[in-house]
């Protein structure tokens, strides 16, 4: 039924493909894996119940059904819908035939870690392979059936069509196509980008219908199984501290309480896998579930943070980076050009614990019975999921089965698995499925918080007005101290995301860290640690044209220097471009110069504006996109902030889905307003202090953008990713849009200018 | 324990519970319709909006026995089809992202536009401030519901 050695030399195509996309880890992408024709599939030609699966992603049925799988998470962003329609596009289905289904979590598919931005960048080569390569076949089989040279045949909408007009569906050929050898890697031939029909083309998404009825299944939703349980958990609000003691009497009294119980604690440091135990209580339903907690009386152990508060730690952190730090990477002599400077701008910038709340918390279904462990839940990494659930049940990975339901949002929170762990662990304990879920204050109060951090930024210039020296020093704990007690500095990737990688052509740079130690479990949140940097570099710049008296745009022009692509790895050893390498992903700064002016001109840069409003100007270059973006906002007398428009440039390569990337930057937008202008996580005593929306607040309707506008540039370059990139210039051009209006500079998240 | 007789999306339920269950669980946990979501459960989000009688309400924070023989409208009561004009607003600017909070949105534009068909920008604002988006839909939102009071415009005058 398959012929080994093509299968192979598919598999290998594949596997070095994906070496050469990207660095990042990879299992194996088995495209091509082999013809598995049902056993059950007569030799007849078109045969409507015949299942052609030339590779793991698709499947063509003998009635023409095409069946394409999503295996990267759908949290918002359109992945779902955007990498089969790459195949679709490639196999030239019919997209109104097509049916997408959620893969499982399993090593087979590759990478499914959906996080970092990197779907479409990593997986838009071998998708169209994937895709071509079934539509070789097809053409291929309809030329054997006409007895004609596969050069005469066509793949159209669904069928060949050969050069005499005659036409064969893609069902009819699906058997035909399957008694064939896979192609060799030199004859499939990728389209020509004219030749598109669904890629950088308008299309809404796969899940539209069901979510505006309600039909939309996220991982909330799951309690399919026979004689599921609710389970919540009160946990320390210290987190990682243990248990003292608790008592459940006035809990198991609730009508609906089944069982109250423990879950052990992981200690410190807490991890980012670990859930962070506490006293379960099961019930029949939901309200049963948080009556029975609201009734449990727990003294909690105080542990090693039992003292955070974040406004000393914060205090603490902002003193550190005006001394010397840990040089991160140096270019002349920073010292010495600011010494002999004309003109010194200098600031310190904070910006305080974020914390993501995705409007769907973290919850799951978990079914643990007979050594084997089957989950259904929102997750952004099901791998990492799989394996995290085997080790903590002590199970073969081959008895984990994740399925990945929609999410509900997810913003980097749901790519930890804690949440899923702790429903198995509670299945396990109560020998039915179980349905875990978070409440609002459970999220805010028990989150991996975005970073606290703490910068300043020192920029000499010269009697020439030229810049010729730029310091800069960061201060945040870094992700990797959750898990590593003695990880107090920041990683280079981390600090490659908008500080080490500092593109403009100044002779004197020097970068510098302290150390911060991680109070609190600290992970990524949409864009990492661009936010903090691109907002201190962004407002500096700003500071910086107006000392040199130059429009902020040119001012940047200025500084970017000839076009030319920078080789950090010159500059500094722990530059890190995002796991690609930089012959493969240059950072242009040709791209970059267009992104900006094409941003002035689109944003009507300099238009005049009443008394109150201005104009923010910032750009930059994240998860290899890069952006260019303008924020007007009008203050009015009450020092209420607006933003009536915002212009976004955007270059990320081929806009595979422009209709999602102009969406993503929307939303975007609005999330980044959300934590400029609103959000806050403080510490007191080691506990959060917020607990819901009322007192962590987030962006509404009339704090969000008004209008943006999203001018995507028309590219042939390898298409990047969209998801995070539109985060962090947005910051920067509103705090300096504010200045612009008001005269009052930011300095410190959120946003307060009374 | 109370009986309540529910009455949502023109079908009759009676649900034995707790009676101060809050009518977002009594609908997804015990009826067992889960287009109606859970963000906050304290009144600040809007995802758990239903219509009560028509009138938009916090699921999350009224208690069951409030609904007791009232008319509940859930998202999947709006229309079987997504005939609705504001479901057909939503499509056609493609509103959601990741889609959790739009059934809490479209019910709250709905209970707008039966109010006012023609909102401005302000009466938009009012009403939906209550609603949060963390996927940030909010400037489609707006759009969808111009675009629903056009298309509900539409049917009145054709009529
Ligand atoms: S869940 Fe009811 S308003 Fe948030
Ligand atoms: S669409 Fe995701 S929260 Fe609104």
């Amino acid at each position: 039924m398959k012929a080994d050695t093509n299968e192979s030399k598919i598999f290998k195509v594949s596997r070095r493909d994906f070496v050469k996309t990207t660095s990042m880890s990879i299992s194996g992408l088995l495209l091509g894996i082999s013809f598995s024709c049902s056993d059950t599939a007569k030799k007849l030609s078109g045969n409507p119940e015949y299942v052609f699966s030339p590779n793991l992603f698709i499947t063509l049925n003998g009635n023409g059904d095409v069946t394409l799988i999503a295996h990267r998470s759908e949290m918002g962003t359109g992945i779902r819908t955007s990498l089969p329609l790459i195949m679709a596009d490639e196999m030239e289905a019919d997209w109104n035939r097509v049916k997408v289904v959620q893969a499982v979590g399993d090593e087979k598919y590759g990478d499914q870690n959906t996080d970092g931005s990197y779907s479409v960048r990593m997986f838009f080569t071998p998708l169209r392979k994937a895709g071509a390569t079934v539509r070789l076949l097809l053409e291929q089989a309809a030329a054997k059936e006409w007895d004609v040279d596969v050069s005469e045949c066509k793949a159209k909408n669904h069928e060949v069509v050969h050069s005499s007009g005659k036409t064969l569906g893609f069902g009819l050929l699906a058997e035909k196509a399957a008694a064939l050898p896979m192609p060799e890697e030199s004859s499939v031939k990728l389209k020509e980008p004219k030749d598109f029909k669904y890629i950088s083309k308008q299309s809404s998404i796969v899940d539209l219908k069901d979510i505006v009825t309600g039909k939309a299944k996220f991982g909330f939703d799951n309690n399919h199984l026979p004689n599921t349980k609710i389970a919540v958990v009160k946990r320390n609000p210290e987190p990682g501290a243990g248990l003292k003691s608790f008592i459940a009497d006035n809990a198991v009294k609730v009508p609906g309480v089944i069982k109250v119980f423990t879950l052990d604690a992981p200690g410190f440091p807490t991890t980012l896998n670990k859930p962070l135990g506490g006293v379960v209580v099961v019930a029949e339903n939901t309200w049963a579930a948080l009556e029975g907690r609201k009734a449990l009386d727990v003294t909690w152990n105080k542990g090693m943070n039992a003292d955070y508060d974040t406004k000393s730690y914060n205090n603490a952190m902002l003193k550190s980076v005006k001394t010397k730090g840990k040089v991160r990477r140096e270019n002349g002599q920073v010292d010495k050009a600011l010494a002999s400077a004309k003109k010194i701008i200098e600031a310190d910038y904070v910006v305080p614990l974020l914390s993501h709340t995705p409007m769907e918390t973290p919850c799951a279904l978990a079914h643990v019975h007979d050594n084997a462990c089957e989950v259904w839940a929102p997750v952004q990494d099901p791998q990492g999921v799989r394996k995290s659930l085997a080790e903590a049940l002590g199970m073969d990975l081959k008895n984990v089965t994740v399925n990945i339901t929609l999410l509900g949002g997810a913003f980097g929170r749901k790519s930890k698995p804690d949440f899923v762990v702790e429903a198995a662990l509670i299945s396990r304990t109560m020998g039915t499925p179980i349905k875990i879920l978070w409440t609002r204050e459970d999220d805010i109060q028990h989150d991996f918080y975005h970073f606290p951090s703490a910068q300043h930024i020192k920029v000499g210039i010269d009697e020439n007005n030229k810049v010729t020296s730029w310091l800069h020093r960061s201060a945040f704990p870094p992700i990797d101290g959750t898990s590593n007690a003695n990880a107090k500095e920041a990683s280079g990737a981390e600090l490659s995301m908008g500080m080490i990688d500092l593109p403009y052509a100044i002779e004197n740079v020097c970068c510098e860290t302290q150390e911060a130690e991680a109070k609190i479990r600290i992970g990524w949140l949409r864009s990492v640690a661009n936010i903090h940097h691109a907002y201190a570099v962004g407002c500096t710049l700003d500071e910086v044209a107006k000392a040199r008296g130059v429009d902020p745009v040119q001012n940047m022009l200025d500084l970017l220097g000839d076009d030319r692509t920078i080789d950090f790895n010159s500059l500094t050893s722990e530059f890190w471009n995002y796991s690609e390498k930089l012959e493969d992903f240059p950072w242009s700064t040709a791209r970059f110069r267009h992104v900006i002016e094409t941003a002035k001109e689109k944003s009507n840069w300099g238009k005049s504006l009443p008394k109150g409003s201005g104009q923010g100007f910032a750009a930059h270059r994240s998860f290899l996109t890069y952006v260019a973006c303008v924020v007007e906002v009008a203050v009015d007398a009450n020092n209420k902030i607006r933003i009536p428009k915002v212009d976004y440039v955007v270059d990320c390569g081929v806009p595979v889905n422009p209709e999602r990337i102009k969406a993503q930057f929307e939303g975007g937008a609005a999330f980044a307003a959300s934590l400029a202008l609103k959000s806050e996580i403080t510490v007191s005593n080691g506990a959060v202090q917020q607990s819901n929306f009322h007192n962590y607040q987030v962006g509404r309707m009339s704090d969000s953008p008004y209008e943006t506008a999203v001018h995507i540039i028309e590219s042939n370059e390898k298409p990047t990713g969209v998801g995070e990139p539109p985060v962090p210039p947005f910051i920067p051009a509103l705090c300096n849009a504010i200045y612009a209006a008001t005269g009052k500079r930011v300095r410190q998240l959120p946003v307060r200018l009374a | 324990m109370a009986s309540v007789k529910l009455k949502i999306n023109d079908k009759n339920y009676t649900v034995e519970v707790d009676p101060k269950m809050p009518l977002l669980w009594a609908i997804r946990d015990v009826v067992g319709l889960t287009g109606t979501k859970y963000g906050c459960g304290i009144a600040q989000c809007g995802a758990c909006t239903v219509h009560l009688d028509g009138t938009p309400v916090r699921s999350c924070s009224i208690p069951v026995t409030a609904a007791n023989n009232k008319n509940i409208t859930t998202i999947e009561g709006l229309s079987t089809d997504n005939s609705h004009p504001v479901q057909q607003a939503w499509i056609q600017e493609q509103v959601p992202q990741c889609g959790y909070c739009q059934s809490g949105q479209i019910m709250a534009a709905t209970a707008l536009l039966k109010k006012n068909p023609n909102p401005t920008d302000k009466d938009i604002d009012t009403a939906m401030q209550g609603h949060i988006c963390r996927c940030g839909t909010y400037p489609r939102i707006r759009k969808a519901i111009k675009t629903a009071s056009q298309l509900m415009g539409q049917k009145a005058s054709a009529k």
